[in-house]
This record gives C-alpha cells, sequence and structure tokens, in this order.
C-alpha cells in the first residue's frame, strides 16, 4: 500500500480531543472525553451499548459537532484532514448500483481520475469479494455489505481508520479476513479506531483500549494492561461479563 | 341511458377506427402535458433535491409554501400565463399567446410545484440514511444532489408522473392560454368541455375514454418499472 499520508503532504495525526461532549437536548451523551490519538497506533473503543462508543467515532470523524470542548488535529488544512480519514459504519449505506460502482463512486468524489475502475476491482478483491463486482449492493448480504464498505474505506488510503463494529455481523471466517486486511493496513502505516463486542478480537488487535461508560471515557489503557487488569471497577465488570447499567 | 350506450358505441367506434380528429387530439394532448412535463422536471427536480439538503432560515416555511401550490387552480395560473403573454403583457412580444408553447408554458407552471414538493419529500428522506455516508466520503453538496437524484430515480418518476397525470388532465389552464383552436390549440380537456357543450357526446366521450386509458397506461408502466428496478437494484 502506498503511504497513506501521500508524499511530502503534512500529517493529520495526531488527533487531539479535550473535554470533548455532546448532548442530545438536555441529555449529555458524550461528557469532557479527553483523549489523543497518536499515528500508527489501534485504538479499541469498547464498553456497553449505549455508552456513546459510536457518537465518539462520528465526532472525532468530524460528523458530530462536539457540544463542549475542542478537537485538533496537527495541520489546519481542512482538505487534507477530510480526505485523510475513512470511516466504517456500524450499519453500512450502500448506494443503488453494484458493489463496484459503490467504491468508483468514493473514489471519484475522494479526486481520482484515472484507474478508477482497476482500484475499485483491487478493492473488491482485497475483501473477497471479487465475484459479486456486479451485484447491486443493497441486494447483497448484511456481511457482504459490511466488508464492501471495508473494501470502499481501504480503497480511499487513509491515514486514519474509524471502525464502528466492522465485524458484527460476519462469519467467523469472514470476520477473520476483515482483522487481517485491518492488520494490513495498520501495517502499512493507517491509524485504527474501532469500537467492537468481541472481547477476543480488542485483545487481538488492540494497542491500547478505550472504555466508555455512560459518556465518560472511563480508562484509556495500554492493551495488554487492560485485559490482565483493568483499572476501574467498571470495566472489571464489563471484562468479567457482569452487565453494567 | 339509452342515448348514453349509443354514445358510447359511437365512441368506441372511433376508438377502434383510429379516427384522425381522435388522433391529432390525443397527439396534441400527448407533446403538449410531454414538454410540459420535461420542462417542469429539469427545473423541479434540482430544486427538490436543493431544498431536500439546504438548510437555511425559513426553509421550513418555503416547504409550506411548495406544499401549498400543489394545489394551485388550473385556471388562475391560466390567467397568470394570459396576463403575460397577451399583447400588452411583459412577455407578449413573443406573440405565442394562444399556441401550443403557451399551453406547455402554462402546464409547466401548474405542475413545477408538484414535482418539487414530491421530490423535496422523496430526497429528504433519503437523505437522512445516505447523509453522514455521503459526508464521510467527502462528497460536496452538489455530489450528494446529484447521487440522490441517480440512486432515487425510479422513485421521483413516480413524482414526474403524478405531475404528467395532472397536466394532461387539466383544462382551465390551457383552455385560457390555448383557446381550444380547432386543429391548432384543441386538446383532450378542452375538446371534451367543448364537444360536451354542444351536445356531440360521442366525440366528448371516445377522448375521455383515450385521456383514462393513457393515464391508466402510463402509471402501470411505471409502477412495473419501478417494482422491476426495486427488484434489480434493492
Ligand atoms: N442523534 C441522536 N440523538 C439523540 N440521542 C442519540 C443520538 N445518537 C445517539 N444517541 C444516544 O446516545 C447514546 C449513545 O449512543 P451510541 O450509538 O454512541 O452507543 P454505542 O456505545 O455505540 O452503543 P452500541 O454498542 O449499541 O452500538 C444512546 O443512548 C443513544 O440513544
Ligand atoms: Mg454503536
Amino acid at each position: 500500500m502506498a503511504d497513506p499520508a501521500g508524499a511530502g503532504a503534512p500529517a493529520i495525526l495526531p488527533l487531539a480531543g479535550s473535554d470533548l461532549s455532546w448532548r442530545a437536548g438536555d441529555v449529555e451523551i458524550l461528557r469532557e472525553v479527553s483523549l489523543r490519538i497518536e499515528p500508527g497506533t489501534r485504538n479499541i473503543v469498547i464498553g456497553p451499548n449505549g455508552a456513546g462508543k459510536s457518537v465518539l467515532l462520528r465526532m472525532l470523524h468530524g460528523l458530530l459537532a462536539p457540544s463542549g470542548g475542542q478537537l485538533a488535529w496537527a495541520t489546519a488544512d481542512p482538505l487534507r484532514i477530510r480526505r485523510g480519514q475513512a470511516m466504517v459504519f456500524q450499519r453500512p449505506v450502500m448506494l443503488r448500483r453494484t458493489a463496484r460502482e459503490n467504491i468508483e463512486f468514493a473514489l471519484r468524489v475522494g479526486g481520482m481520475r484515472e484507474g478508477v475502475r482497476a482500484a475499485a476491482r483491487a478493492a473488491l478483491a482485497r475483501v473477497g469479494l471479487a465475484s459479486l463486482e456486479d451485484r447491486p449492493a443493497r441486494l447483497c448480504s448484511g456481511g457482504e455489505q459490511q466488508r464492501i464498505a471495508l473494501a470502499r474505506a481501504w480503497a480511499l488510503r487513509p491515514e486514519i481508520l474509524f471502525l464502528d463494529e466492522p465485524t458484527a455481523s460476519l462469519d467467523p471466517a469472514a470476520t477473520r479476513a476483515i482483522e487481517e486486511i485491518i492488520a494490513a493496513m495498520h501495517a502499512a502505516g493507517t491509524t485504527i479506531v474501532m469500537t467492537t463486542h468481541d472481547l477476543g478480537q480488542a485483545r487481538r488487535i488492540a494497542d491500547r483500549v478505550l472504555f466508555l461508560h455512560r459518556g465518560r471515557l472511563v480508562e484509556d489503557t495500554p492493551a495488554r494492561e487492560f485485559f490482565q487488569q483493568p483499572r476501574s471497577p467498571e470495566a472489571t465488570a464489563f471484562i468479567k461479563g457482569e452487565l453494567l447499567w | 341511458m339509452e342515448e348514453i350506450s349509443q354514445s358510447m358505441g359511437l365512441a368506441m367506434g372511433l376508438v377502434r377506427q383510429l379516427d384522425q380528429t381522435l388522433l391529432a387530439i390525443a397527439g396534441l394532448s400527448l407533446k403538449v402535458s410531454g414538454v410540459a412535463v420535461l420542462a417542469a422536471s429539469l427545473l423541479a427536480l434540482p430544486l427538490g433535491a436543493w431544498l431536500a439538503l439546504a438548510r437555511f432560515p425559513g426553509r421550513q416555511v418555503v416547504i409550506a409554501v411548495l406544499n401549498g401550490m400543489m394545489g394551485l387552480p388550473p385556471v388562475v395560473v391560466g390567467l397568470l400565463i394570459y396576463l403575460l403573454l397577451s399583447r400588452a403583457g411583459p412577455l407578449g412580444s413573443l406573440g405565442i399567446l394562444f399556441t401550443p408553447a403557451a399551453m406547455m408554458i402554462a402546464q409547466a407552471v401548474l405542475i413545477l410545484p408538484i414535482i418539487a414538493a414530491l421530490s423535496r419529500q422523496v430526497i429528504d428522506d433519503a437523505w437522512s440514511e445516505y447523509r453522514e455516508q455521503l459526508l464521510s466520503l467527502n462528497a460536496t453538496r452538489w455530489q450528494c444532489m446529484r447521487a440522490l437524484l441517480w440512486d432515487l430515480r425510479f422513485t421521483l418518476l413516480t413524482a414526474v408522473l403524478a405531475g404528467f397525470g395532472r397536466a394532461i388532465a387539466e383544462v382551465g389552464a390551457v383552455m385560457i392560454v390555448g383557446g381550444n383552436i380547432d386543429g391548432v390549440t384543441r386538446v383532450m380537456t378542452t375538446a371534451i368541455a367543448l364537444e360536451t357543450s354542444k351536445g356531440d357526446l360521442p366525440l366528448a366521450l371516445a377522448l375521455g375514454v383515450v385521456l383514462i386509458a393513457l393515464v391508466i397506461a402510463i402509471n402501470t408502466a411505471a409502477q412495473l418499472m419501478k417494482s422491476y428496478s426495486m427488484r434489480r437494484h434493492g
């Protein structure tokens, strides 16, 4: 894979968030979350349903404006910041076109002019869906759509990739395949920020674990340490499988 | 009752023989309403898409007004276009009053709000589903509009056909700006009105049958196309 940052372009990472809050009406969904995403790291966000993981990812990706706090990238160039990121959503949205055309659309919108079709094909092959090239994307199974979404993000060669439960509806083999692609992207320099409910997966991927609970960042711990002994009682209960309400 | 069934018999005869007058009138109707719907769609679809995506103060008011304009009375639209196109009017120099061109303009004005309002609704709904994905891909406003218009093309066709149905069935506007001139601006609806008032029921009924058959055929075709494409594209 090419250098995701592009030759000579300023890097957009690290990303620093300080006291990030987000409220919907008078409900505070995220409360004073401060974190720093360093280049080249694999950050796994875990926490119970409704903790605010998806909201946090969408905020970091720039889709939700914080209602409090600040988000700062390493560069001030807005176009670089936008093009340096990609996201795979919890529920990916496919355009009413073929799988390949969905990826071509993303590439064209991202400014690619030549070799679009070949790049889209390569991306589909990368996630093992070369045979689905001409299938209307909306008629693909949920798991296939999630892989197309990952192929679409992969094709964009982002500097940082946000993944919101990318393997939630995948079979074990597909899950492995996705994890390998994520590992390969990471090896090529892409920074990973990902949520998952699969603790085994978190263990396999993470350098660092961010544990969210009721909108608060309760823990921000190196992965090895987190899985041996979390610092907080909430995380301890969570990985023991106790329900946290 | 007997008169009606007799007229009906004569009417079906006209339809079966493909009566020349009947064909000419039906043809002009199709042409006028077809051009009107094309012209209106060219403006209304982008307008609907823009309004679905745009956020500005007063947007809700604009949408409410647009929705209200779906019910514009054809005679009033006809009157306004008449005033614009009449010799003393601002566009009088065009000299198109009482020509099919004037009828096309009047119908286009009449159905533009219908197509725009319906497509705004459809695109608005889809936008809430697509928004984050398209913004994540860094699509510009313009690229989002184009992607949505293309993705929703079969649903939008329904909006366009609603406009067509309204155009081809209205009588007030084309009567005023067209003048119902025999062989020049006489369309199905104005002919039906005239023949009925003259008491020539067979021709009026024959035209009525053709009009209804046409509207049903076009809507059925659109429905089939839509369900086919839904199966094809998801
Ligand atoms: N647009 C919104 N408006 C109002 N409330 C919202 C909105 N988006 C999310 N929420 C609320 O914010 C909370 C956190 O949602 P979020 O989707 O981030 O949870 P999550 O941690 O990703 O959960 P899951 O594990 O189920 O995916 C939830 O209670 C949700 O109802
Ligand atoms: Mg979530």
